[in-house]
């Protein structure tokens, strides 16, 4: 490709030195983590040089319950927030969007705040009031989830009022008083004329609440009662113990989970054709 | 925008459960650990609210003003390495061909999709005494070694048997899993302003004489500031407050801020210091938020003027 045509002045990246220098800020961002999946196939509890393939690391983080159950429960808290956050986000963008209140600057100032702060201080926030205002402690699954859930919902929604709003900046307002002046209710216009529109911001607020979530381990990690086992939590206390090939294992299969699900919602709901379609 | 009056009951429909959450599970919090750094501990769970200023005082005790200055300089200087690594890349994807670039762009996120515990676990084992950075490094040292062994210098500039390089377990280790973790958080807001760069722009000042280099000084980084800006606060703020890459990538010399937060709410449980802590945190956040809010508005009137 270098041959081919003189490199002109601002193609930047048919320049060798960039061209060097992405490559090795790219092996700096994968080669830990290739390093950590392979070494999850690696015959050797001390896992520091390659002694040579196995699936029994596996074997033992599947058959580890405690893991198992961290597991589906960090599945469990991502879905819920997921789906809290997006709906309480997108609301939030059209009010503020739509609607001149009193307080709406102040309103809009804080919502910014969780986005913001350092994440521990709102972990430490979370501990002091889940214990202070007395919220149940040891209710039975899956309630015992709920204040690690209200966290994740807490961090992620405003994300996915800042993601909503940005789309609605372009929607035309004339589309629902249209609708209106056609007959069709608050509801049907809100339902079918805005929502519509609203889709492509809603799939990708949505997928970033979930990688939020999954991200996650501060909040978690403050805001996990005793007796509830997250994966983050769990996957910790097994580092903090020794990095053993079923850390690797276990962080292999988190990995390969949560890049299938983002691949699976992006194939699922391809932002770029709604537009077509409504354009 | 209308007004909230014309339709109150659609209103609070879109409102009232984003406001409800942030109060009930943000700024109530927030308020409570506020409150609580005005404590005293007189039991094992017990704290009277006296309003003693006692919390913030032994904040400025010597010793956690040092790990304050030294959680400062290790985010300092974490946030430099990463401006430095992510403005070429940044630069690189925003100029590349529309059939590469969602390719590099998705790159630059991927690391994302990985949880940061993960990720800093997989700096362990690239980091420590034998791991693969000091791996590569011997095999540099054995290829020296062997060049060297015809002339007899090998004893002499080699040593006897490689060294490895104690790269776990101190500041520099926590400044490299901070880059690691952070780097993206750099690389998306700089590729965001570049992208939206005016060409015509370095095109005349390249055909005006002035080379790649000036060019790059001169009118990219001027044009590129609010992108810069944004990527310094946001790699800057998390990396001040982190906890979890110090605790695991960090010796008992690299303790930052967020691991002496951790530990008052967990093993110390002195409640009232680790609020009164968690709050000189947030406060040096708003300084930060507030200087950059000064410093946009500055530029506005200069660019109005």
């Amino acid at each position: 490709m270098l041959g081919r045509s003189p490199v002109g002045p601002l193609e930047y990246t048919r320049r060798l030195w960039l061209r060097l220098w992405l490559l090795a800020v790219f092996v700096f961002l994968y080669a830990p983590i290739v390093i950590l999946v392979v070494f999850s196939f690696n015959d050797s509890r001390r896992n520091i040089v390659w002694q040579g393939f196995t699936t029994d690391y596996y074997v033992r983080a599947a058959e580890n319950a405690s893991l198992i159950e961290a597991f589906g429960n960090s599945l469990i808290i991502a879905f819920v927030s997921t789906i809290l956050s997006t709906i309480i986000g997108a609301l939030l963008a059209l009010g503020l969007w739509r609607f001149r209140f009193p307080g709406r600057a102040a309103l809009d100032g804080a919502a910014a705040l969780p986005i913001v702060i350092p994440e521990i201080c709102m972990g430490v926030a979370l501990l002091v009031f889940f214990n202070r205002v007395g919220f149940p402690t040891g209710m039975p699954w899956p309630l015992n989830l709920a204040p690690i859930v209200i966290g994740h919902v807490a961090f992620s929604f405003p994300f996915v009022a800042v993601v909503v709003r940005a789309r609605m900046i372009g929607f035309d307002r004339s589309l629902e008083e249209a609708s209106k002046d056609l007959g069709a209710s608050e509801w049907q216009t809100f339902w079918n004329v805005t929502v519509p529109y609203m889709k492509p911001g809603l799939i990708a607020g949505g997928l970033l609440a979930m990688t939020l979530s999954l991200d996650d381990f501060v909040i978690t990690f403050f805001t996990s009662g005793p007796g509830t086992l997250t994966f983050p939590v769990q996957v910790y206390s097994m580092v903090r113990f020794g990095a053993t090939p079923e850390v690797n294992a276990a962080s292999t299969v988190l990995i390969v989970v949560t890049v299938l699900l983002t691949v699976i919602a992006v194939r699922w709901q391809r932002p770029d054709k709604e537009v077509a379609k409504l354009g | 925008m209308e007004s909230w009056r014309a339709q109150p009951a659609v209103f609070w429909a879109f409102v009232l459960p984003g406001a409800l959450w942030l109060l009930l599970f943000f700024l109530v919090p927030l308020g409570l650990i506020w409150i609580l750094a005005f404590g005293e501990r007189v039991g094992p769970v017990q704290i009277d609210i006296t309003w003693t200023m006692a919390n913030y005082l032994a904040v400025f005790d010597p010793v956690y003003v040092g790990l304050f200055w030294r959680s400062v300089w290790v985010a300092t200087i974490a946030t430099c390495i990463a401006l430095v690594m992510g403005l070429p890349v940044a630069l690189a994807v925003s100029f590349a061909p529309d059939r590469v670039k969602p390719i590099l762009l998705l790159l630059v996120i991927l690391p994302f999709w990985t949880n940061i515990l993960i990720r800093t676990y997989a700096m362990i084992a690239v980091l420590r005494t034998r791991g693969f950075v000091n791996f590569g490094l011997e095999y540099l040292w054995l290829l020296g070694k062997a060049f060297l062994l015809p002339f007899g210098l090998d004893e002499v500039v080699m040593g006897e048997r490689f060294e490895p390089l104690t790269l776990l377990y101190n500041n520099t280790a926590v400044i490299f899993g901070i880059v690691y973790v952070y780097l993206p958080f750099m690389v998306l807001p700089l590729y965001a302003t570049l992208d939206r760069l005016d060409r015509s722009l370095l095109e005349a000042s390249l055909d005006l004489g002035a080379g790649q280099i000036r060019t790059f000084f001169s009118i990219i980084v001027p044009l590129a500031k609010p992108g810069i800006i944004s990527g310094i606060i946001l790699v800057f703020i998390p990396a001040l407050g982190t906890f979890l890459i110090s605790d695991l990538l960090g010796g008992t010399d690299s303790l930052l801020i967020g691991n002496v937060i951790e530990r008052q709410f967990k093993a110390a449980n002195h409640w009232p210091l680790g609020s009164a802590m968690s709050f000189v945190l947030l406060y040096i956040t708003f300084a930060i938020l507030a200087l950059r809010a000064w410093l946009t508005s500055r530029e506005e009137a200069r660019a109005r003027a």
